[in-house]
C-alpha cells in the first residue's frame, strides 16, 4: 500500500508540474538516461529507430523547454494551458531493487486561443527506485487520439 | 454560375502581388479544385504503400475521394471510393486489404481491382431486361483518367487530357531522382508512418512557406537557439553532439544573409526547387561507411555526383513537398478553403545502412510530427495570414521581394546570385495558378 500511496503521488505531482508550466522541475523527474515516448503507433514496442510523435531523452526535453520559454515561440504566444487528470493507477510490477512499473489513464484537456482539445489514453512508467523517490526511466504514452489527424500540433509534453 | 460570381480572374494576380480573394474566397476555391487538382497530376502515394494484391490506401484529390489499390495482376489502380449502385462510400477505412474484390457494405455489389463490376446479388432475377448489368460501365467503379508513376511515386490525374506526368514535372522530378538515388539500390520504400496535421489556412499559404527562405530565420529562432545552446554543451561534454541538433540549430545558424547565398529556381505549372544544404555529409564514420557502399553501387565519380545534389525543398505544384536528401515529403489535400490536410510521410534507402535511416526518422520526428519543434509555429503563422486576408484591412498579398532581379531563361527563372531569399517562388507559382485558372475547362 505504502508504494502504491508514494507511486499515485508521484504521478499527480508530475501532472501538476505540467499544467503550472514548471518545466525544469518536469525535466528534473527524469532519470539521467530517462527517456519521454509517445509512439506513432501503438503497436510500437521501442522507441528506438521507430517514427514516434515525441521521443525524447533529457537533452531534447531541455530543447523542448527552452524554445518554449523563448520570446519568439510564436505559437505559444496566445494563451493556453492544460489540465491533467491521472487515475487507474495499476502496478504491474516491482523489482527486488524496489523499481516499478506502473500503468494508468490520464485525461488532458487543453485550452488554446478559443480551442479546447482533449487527449487521453495510458501512460506507462518504468520507475526507478531512488533514495527517498523515483525517477522516470521510461515513460510511455498511449494516445487513444494519437492516430486521428491532429488539429494544429502538440508543443509540450501529454 | 459560379464563373460569374468570380469576376476577371487575370485581374487577380499581377507580377508581384495578388489579390486577397486568391485565398479566402469559397468560389475561388471551388474553382481551384476544378481546374488545377482535379485536372493536373495529384500525388496519390507510394508503390510500396501497397504491396499485396488488394492492399488500398485511400486519397483525397480536390474534392474527389479516391483509392489507389494493388491488382491481383501487381498493377495499381486509382478508383473514384463509391459504389456506383447508390453512392455509397466502398471503403470506409483509411487504409487496409479488400481481398480479391470490392465488396460494397450496403448491397454486396462486387468490384475487381480495376473496378470492374463482377457481381451483382439477383443480377438474373433482379436486373434481366433493365440497363443495369456488366455491359453497363455505368455500373463500374469509376477509374481516375490517368495513373502514371515515377520511380515508385504514384500519381493520377481526374483528367483524359493534358501533359503526361513526366512533361508535367519537367525539372522537379529531380525530387524524386535526388531521393532514389541517393540510395545505394537506386530504390526507396516506404515507412508505413502518415502523420496527418491540418492547417487552419488556404493550401497555397503551405506551399508559399515551402521555399520562402527569409522566414527560417524569424519563424524558428526560439528552436534554432534552444537546439544551439543544448548542441554546444553536448559537444563541450563528449566532443560531438548528434546531426539531429544541427537539422534544428540550423535553423538559427543560417542567418539571413546566408540564406540570401542559396537559390530558387522556378519551372512551368508552378514548380521550384530552393537548393541550400544543411550540412548532411559531415565526415563521420556513419557517412563514410555510407559513402563506401554506394561507391560500391555507384563508382566514385557517379556517387560524387548523387551525393553532391544540392537541394533543400522540391515543390511540386500544386499538391507536393519534397525534402529528397531527407527522404520525406508532405502531401497537400485542401479541405477547403481555410482547412488543410498535410500527409507526411518518410523513406527508407535500400540498402543504406541503418544510421542514414536514423538522420530521416530524426528530421521526421523533429520536425515533421504532429509534437514538431518547427511546423508549430509555421502554422500559427498561417493561421493568421489566413486571418488576415480575410479582413477588409487591405486588398492584396505582395511579392516584391527582389522583384524584377530574377534571371529569366524561358525554361526556367532563377533567383541572382546572393538573393536566394527572393520571392520568385510565390511569383512563380501566382502565374502558373493564373494559368490553370484561365485554362478552357
Amino acid at each position: 500500500m505504502k508504494t502504491q500511496h508514494q507511486v499515485e503521488q508521484f504521478l499527480y505531482r508530475q501532472a501538476e508540474l505540467l499544467d503550472a508550466k514548471q518545466w525544469q522541475e518536469y525535466i528534473d523527474l527524469f532519470a539521467a538516461d530517462g527517456v519521454y515516448w509517445v509512439p506513432a503507433d501503438p503497436a510500437h514496442k521501442t522507441w528506438e529507430g521507430m517514427p514516434a510523435i515525441f521521443a525524447e531523452d533529457k537533452n531534447l526535453m531541455t530543447v523542448r523547454m527552452q524554445r518554449v520559454l523563448h520570446p519568439d515561440a510564436w505559437s505559444q504566444r496566445p494563451m493556453w494551458a492544460t489540465n491533467h487528470v491521472v487515475s487507474n493507477v495499476v502496478i504491474e510490477k516491482t523489482g527486488a531493487n524496489g523499481d516499478v512499473h506502473v500503468r494508468s489513464r490520464f485525461h488532458m484537456l487543453e485550452l488554446r486561443r478559443d480551442d479546447v482539445r482533449h487527449f487521453a489514453g495510458s501512460y506507462r512508467h518504468h520507475l526507478k527506485k531512488t533514495k527517498d523517490d523515483y525517477r522516470i526511466k521510461l515513460q510511455r504514452v498511449d494516445m487513444t487520439n494519437a492516430q486521428a489527424a491532429y488539429d494544429y500540433v502538440l508543443q509540450v509534453w501529454v | 454560375m459560379l464563373q460569374e460570381r468570380v469576376p476577371d480572374l487575370a485581374k487577380f494576380v499581377e507580377p508581384d502581388r495578388v489579390r486577397r480573394e486568391v485565398y479566402v474566397d469559397p468560389a475561388i476555391f471551388e474553382l481551384e479544385m476544378q481546374r488545377i487538382h482535379e485536372r493536373y497530376w495529384i500525388y496519390c502515394g507510394h508503390e510500396t504503400q501497397v504491396p499485396r494484391p488488394g492492399d488500398y490506401y485511400t486519397v483525397q484529390i480536390g474534392r474527389q475521394p479516391m483509392l489507389m489499390v494493388r491488382g491481383k495482376d501487381r498493377k495499381l489502380h486509382v478508383l473514384y471510393n463509391r459504389c456506383p449502385h447508390r453512392g455509397n462510400m466502398m471503403c470506409g477505412d483509411r487504409h487496409g486489404n479488400t481481398g480479391e474484390f470490392f465488396r460494397c457494405s450496403y448491397h454486396a455489389w462486387t468490384f475487381r481491382h480495376d473496378g470492374a463490376l463482377r457481381s451483382i446479388p439477383m443480377m438474373e432475377s433482379g436486373y434481366a431486361g433493365t440497363r443495369f448489368g456488366k455491359d453497363n460501365p455505368d455500373c463500374s467503379m469509376k477509374r481516375a483518367a490517368r495513373v502514371e508513376s515515377y520511380r515508385g511515386f504514384v500519381f493520377a490525374s481526374l483528367a483524359t487530357n493534358g501533359p503526361g506526368l513526366l512533361e508535367f514535372l519537367g525539372e522537379s522530378r529531380i525530387a524524386f531522382d535526388d531521393m532514389c538515388d541517393r540510395a545505394p539500390e537506386g530504390e526507396v520504400e516506404i515507412v508505413p508512418n502518415c502523420f496527418r496535421v491540418i492547417q487552419r489556412s488556404n493550401w497555397k499559404i503551405f506551399l508559399e512557406n515551402q521555399l520562402d527562405a527569409l522566414h527560417p530565420s524569424v519563424v524558428h529562432q526560439s528552436t534554432g537557439r534552444a537546439a544551439m545552446d543544448v548542441e554546444s554543451r553536448i559537444k563541450k561534454q563528449t566532443g560531438q553532439a548528434p546531426l539531429s541538433y544541427h537539422m534544428l540549430s540550423a535553423f538559427a545558424a543560417v542567418t539571413i544573409e546566408k540564406w540570401d547565398g542559396f537559390q530558387t529556381l522556378n519551372y512551368p505549372y508552378g514548380h521550384c526547387i530552393l537548393t541550400g544544404y544543411m550540412g548532411l555529409r559531415p565526415k563521420d564514420p556513419d557517412t563514410l561507411a555510407y559513402e563506401k557502399v554506394m561507391q560500391k553501387a555507384y563508382g566514385k565519380k557517379r556517387m560524387e555526383e548523387i551525393l553532391g545534389v544540392n537541394i533543400h525543398h522540391v515543390l511540386i505544384y500544386p499538391g507536393l513537398s519534397v525534402q529528397s536528401a531527407l527522404q520525406q515529403l508532405r502531401a497537400v489535400r485542401p479541405l477547403g478553403v481555410d482547412r488543410t490536410l498535410t500527409e507526411i510521410w518518410h523513406f527508407r534507402l535500400k540498402g543504406a545502412p541503418e544510421p542514414i535511416y536514423r538522420r530521416s526518422l530524426a528530421y521526421y520526428n523533429l520536425v515533421n510530427s504532429p509534437a514538431t519543434l518547427i511546423n508549430a509555429d509555421d502554422l500559427e503563422n498561417f493561421w493568421k495570414c489566413h486571418q488576415g486576408l480575410a479582413s477588409d484591412g487591405g486588398d492584396w498579398v505582395t511579392f516584391g521581394r527582389h522583384f524584377g532581379r530574377d534571371l529569366d531563361n524561358g525554361s526556367v527563372v532563377e533567383t541572382g546570385p546572393n538573393m536566394g531569399t527572393s520571392e520568385a517562388p510565390m511569383r512563380n507559382q501566382m502565374k502558373a495558378w493564373a494559368k490553370y485558372m484561365q485554362a478552357a475547362a
